[in-house]
């Protein structure tokens, strides 16, 4: 199957949905893909037991049932070529046309190892969002959530809505640096609704700031979990720790379409300019892989992206003064959740570094960069293709990631083999 | 300005076996690598130790190598797994080459068994139906090969060499001159694979694209090296472009999906087409491997003289330089036979199988 879409989206997030809506709005035909089973993205995650909020519906709704749009859920990029993407869904595999690109593939939870990550029972703030949101049971379960960043309270208030008694929210950021990013909210007055909406839900629960997740404590499963605040070491039993230390924006896509990458701090994003374009003519990027920046940053972001890929700039324009104003937000952020040094000492020699292949901290010494330490521990070589492992060893100092290759993320063997991605006269044996 | 007995030029398994092997002959040894050890065509094989019958000289070269990879099939990091090779006949025709090949093999001491129809299926459950049998050669292995070459390289440091994570730049009359200018003195033995027209203009030699799949774990969906009969041609054809099924169980459970072979094409992008011919392939003679998953597809080079055979020995017209590459797709198994070649010719000494097909004068007027 080959299709050919005026604008193809990728990532159906608040910026993909806002891209896919503003480009239909000058008669694209669009085509919007995403790995997940439904619609929404990260902050808009279905929920198979709360309905979610009316924002969210009408994001989706509006996206999804227009005529122009085709949607395409489970479904996976796999490579490229100019002008064409490579997907497989459950089914089968295809190609994709476009005239143009938009990127919003959104953000993933950096995860840094600390002795214990790995044990069951411990996982991702937002991983145990999106667990909570499929529905796996923590009515009665004791959660603690640690890590740093804004996430941390819409975990909690995920896992409060869902029944778990939630022990406290462990911010590793200064009691000061928390104030001051709380007192600069009013300038985003969605953001403060939201962040007093999740005050009210997580009325009760201990928000702690100066606190570091020391160690997880069990043998076959989580039991305790240890923890340095400002009055020492404690010890905390519970059932699951949700830990999180921020957003990493997804640019692999990016990546593989050669397009142009900036460095915030040890991880890349995908460079624009004010229409959203990359240094590739056909190819926009929206959201949170262009900079961490949330929900509204997305939402005009995408907008702007759909309406520019439309070739409808005047329509674009008139939403610069909301990207700049939301983009501000993202600063803040990154200003005041600067992550603690203690934080990076955490590993001890022992504690795994890549979980898909057991790698140990230790085993990457005496490698100063990345391919001499992949080729010989084979970190970052597994399932997650160095996704983690590789966040998280650029994020300690040791060394940053790669190039792409297809494919994308673990593709089905008959997709690669079976499908007629290319005319077959090309390749007959 | 720093004297060597040996400069050994290149640390990909070849450099490391000359390394390995001239430091525990007692000579004082330099390695020149710019890139992680093993880094070139070393990290992209699939580390197949197997006896290829189609020429002497390469069987005679492959025998002996095999011989001495058993003192390395007790070290951890080499992920030594004595799977077997199965060589599957798809047909009556390539049954029939089976005796004949198995004569070769035994002159040359591999030991194989015929294998039926019947005892195809039992060894190998996932195989397609209708193959028509095949050749077991139970004593080969498969290694993890850059892991191998580091550990070559350590050895030969501890003996006393020394590593130079540099760039040969030139070659001087009585040694090389590093990219940072560094002078080191003594024989040179240029071991650079695909890089030796750099060096050595006067050998030709070609790069010879492939491309590996690997998927994610499914342990005891086929437990031999499995690889067609047909392979050979493949392998040894002239055809610009070739696919063949060859496929290995990793100690992991994971799948290594091969083989591609390509001139013409010096870029290292993968290329979907030949992914997409080559996997194709496989699924012919295993078609369980349609459900599994790639986790990663990447490409390599290898060093292809004229006629196939590596340059072993003095280059011609010099005295201080020697040469150990081109080993096509055969560089891992034949890696450590090869330095026992050269660096037996280098101390004077007898070598233990006959030297002369791997001369280089064979290609210089
Ligand atoms: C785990 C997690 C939980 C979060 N929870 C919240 C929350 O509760 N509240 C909040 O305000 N913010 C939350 N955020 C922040 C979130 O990033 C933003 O609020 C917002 O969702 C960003 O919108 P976006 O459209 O840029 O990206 P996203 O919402 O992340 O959407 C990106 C979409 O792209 C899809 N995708 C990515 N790559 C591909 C590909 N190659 N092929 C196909 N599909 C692809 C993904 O499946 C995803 O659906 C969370 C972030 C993360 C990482
Ligand atoms: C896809 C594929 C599968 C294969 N499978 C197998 C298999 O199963 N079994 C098998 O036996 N063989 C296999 N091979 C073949 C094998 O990989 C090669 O024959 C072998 O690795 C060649 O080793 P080398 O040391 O000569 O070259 P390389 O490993 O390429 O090493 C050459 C080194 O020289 C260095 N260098 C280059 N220029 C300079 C310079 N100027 N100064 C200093 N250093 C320099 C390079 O950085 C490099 O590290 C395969 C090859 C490929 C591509």
């Amino acid at each position: 199957m080959n299709e050919y879409y005026d604008v193809l989206v990728v990532g159906a997030g608040p910026a993909g949905l806002a891209a896919a809506q503003a480009a239909t709005s000058h008669g694209a035909r669009v085509g919007l893909i995403d790995a997940q089973a439904t619609a929404g993205g990260q902050v808009w995650r279905h929920d198979v037991r709360h309905a979610a909020p009316s924002l969210a519906r009408r994001s989706i709704g509006g996206a999804l049932t227009h005529s122009r749009v085709d949607w395409l859920a489970r479904t996976q990029v796999v490579a490229v070529e100019t002008g064409s993407l490579f997907v497989e869904d459950p089914r089968r595999g295809s190609r994709l046309d476009y005239g143009a690109l938009v990127l919003a593939t959104g953000a993933r939870e950096l995860l840094l190892p600390f002795p214990g990550w790995t044990l069951p029972g411990v996982t991702g703030a937002g991983g145990l969002q999106a667990l909570a949101k499929q529905g796996w049971p923590l009515a009665g379960r004791r959660v603690l959530i640690a890590g740093s960043g804004p996430l941390l309270l819409a975990a909690a208030a995920t896992a409060k809505r869902h029944g778990a008694t939630v022990l406290g929210i462990y911010e590793q950021a200064g009691a000061d640096a928390v104030r001051r990013f709380a007192g600069s909210l009013w300038r985003w007055p969605a953001k403060a609704i939201q962040a007093a909406l999740l005050r009210g839900q997580l009325a009760g629960v201990p928000y702690r700031c100066g606190s570091v997740v020391r160690r997880a404590l069990g043998d076959s499963t989580l039991r305790t979990v240890e923890l340095e605040g400002p009055h020492g070491i404690e010890q905390v039993p519970c059932d699951q720790l949700a830990i999180g230390y921020g957003l990493l924006p997804n640019v692999e896509l990016a990546q593989l379409l050669g397009c142009e990458l900036r460095w915030e701090g040890a991880h890349p994003q995908v460079s624009t300019d004010i229409w959203q374009q990359t240094n590739i003519d056909t190819v926009y990027a929206a959201g949170e892989v262009c900079g961490i920046g949330g929900r509204d940053s997305a939402r005009v972001e995408g907008a702007i992206a759909g309406h520019a890929a439309a070739g409808a700039r005047s329509a674009a324009m008139a939403l610069q003064p909301r990207r700049r104003h939301a983009r501000a937000f993202a600063e803040a952020l990154r200003t005041r959740f600067a992550l603690d040094a203690r934080v990076y000492a955490l590993a001890t020699p022992d504690t795994l570094i890549c979980r898909c292949e057991d790698v140990a901290l230790s085993d990457m010494d005496g490698y100063t960069d990345t391919r001499s330490a992949k080729l010989a521990t084979r970190c970052g070589m597994g399932a997650c293709q160095g996704r983690i492992c590789g966040a998280a060893l650029a994020e300690l100092g040791r060394f940053s990631g790669g190039g792409q290759r297809p494919p994308l993320f673990p593709a089905r063997l008959s997709t690669l083999g079976d499908t007629d991605f290319f005319p077959l006269a090309t390749i007959e044996e | 300005m720093k004297t060597y007995d040996l400069i050994v030029v290149g640390a990909g398994i070849v450099g490391a076996a000359c390394a390995d092997y001239a430091s525990a002959e007692g000579l004082r040894v330099a390695i020149v690598e710019p890139g992680p050890v093993g880094g070139g065509a070393t990290a992209a094989a699939m580390g197949h130790l197997v006896a290829m019958d189609d020429d002497p000289a390469e069987l005679a070269l492959s025998r002996y190598s095999l011989e001495l990879w058993e003192s390395l099939s007790n070290l951890p990091q080499a992920e030594f797994s004595r799977c077997g090779t199965l060589w599957v006949a798809s047909n009556e025709r390539e049954l029939a080459s089976i005796p004949a090949k198995r004569a070769r093999l035994a002159a040359a001491g591999v030991e194989t068994e015929a294998i039926d129809s019947d005892t195809l299926y039992r060894l190998e459950p996932a195989l397609a139906p209708g193959l028509a049998g095949g050749m077991r050669v139970p004593g080969e292995a498969v290694v993890y090969p850059p892991a191998v070459a580091r550990h070559l390289v350590d050895r030969a440091v501890e003996r006393g060499a020394r590593m130079y994570s540099r760039r040969v730049a030139h070659i001087e009359y009585g040694g090389v001159r590093l990219d940072d200018d560094t002078r080191l003195q003594g024989p040179a033995l240029i071991a650079t694979g695909c890089a030796l027209a750099q060096l050595l203009p006067t050998l030709p030699l070609r790069a010879r694209k492939g491309h590996l799949v690997i998927t994610d774990r499914h342990p005891g969906l086929v437990h031999h090296q499995l690889l067609e009969l047909g392979y050979a041609d493949s392998a040894h054809g002239d055809a610009d472009s070739s696919v063949a099924f060859n496929v290995q169980p990793r100690p992991t459970g994971q799948i290594l999906i091969g083989s591609s072979r390509e001139f013409g094409s010096s870029t290292p992008e993968v290329s979907l087409p030949m992914v997409r011919r080559m996997l194709a392939r496989s699924f012919r003679f295993l078609p369980a491997l349609r459900q599994l998953d790639a986790l990663r597809i990447w490409t390599g080079f290898r060093p292809v003289s004229p006629d196939g055979r590596p340059y072993l020995g003095r280059v011609p017209h010099e005295h201080q330089l020697w040469v150990a590459a081109g080993h096509e797709g055969l560089g891992i198994t034949t890696s450590l036979g090869s330095a026992r070649l050269v660096v037996d010719q280098l101390l004077g000494r007898a070598t233990a199988i006959d030297a002369s097909p791997y001369d280089p004068a064979r290609v210089v007027a």
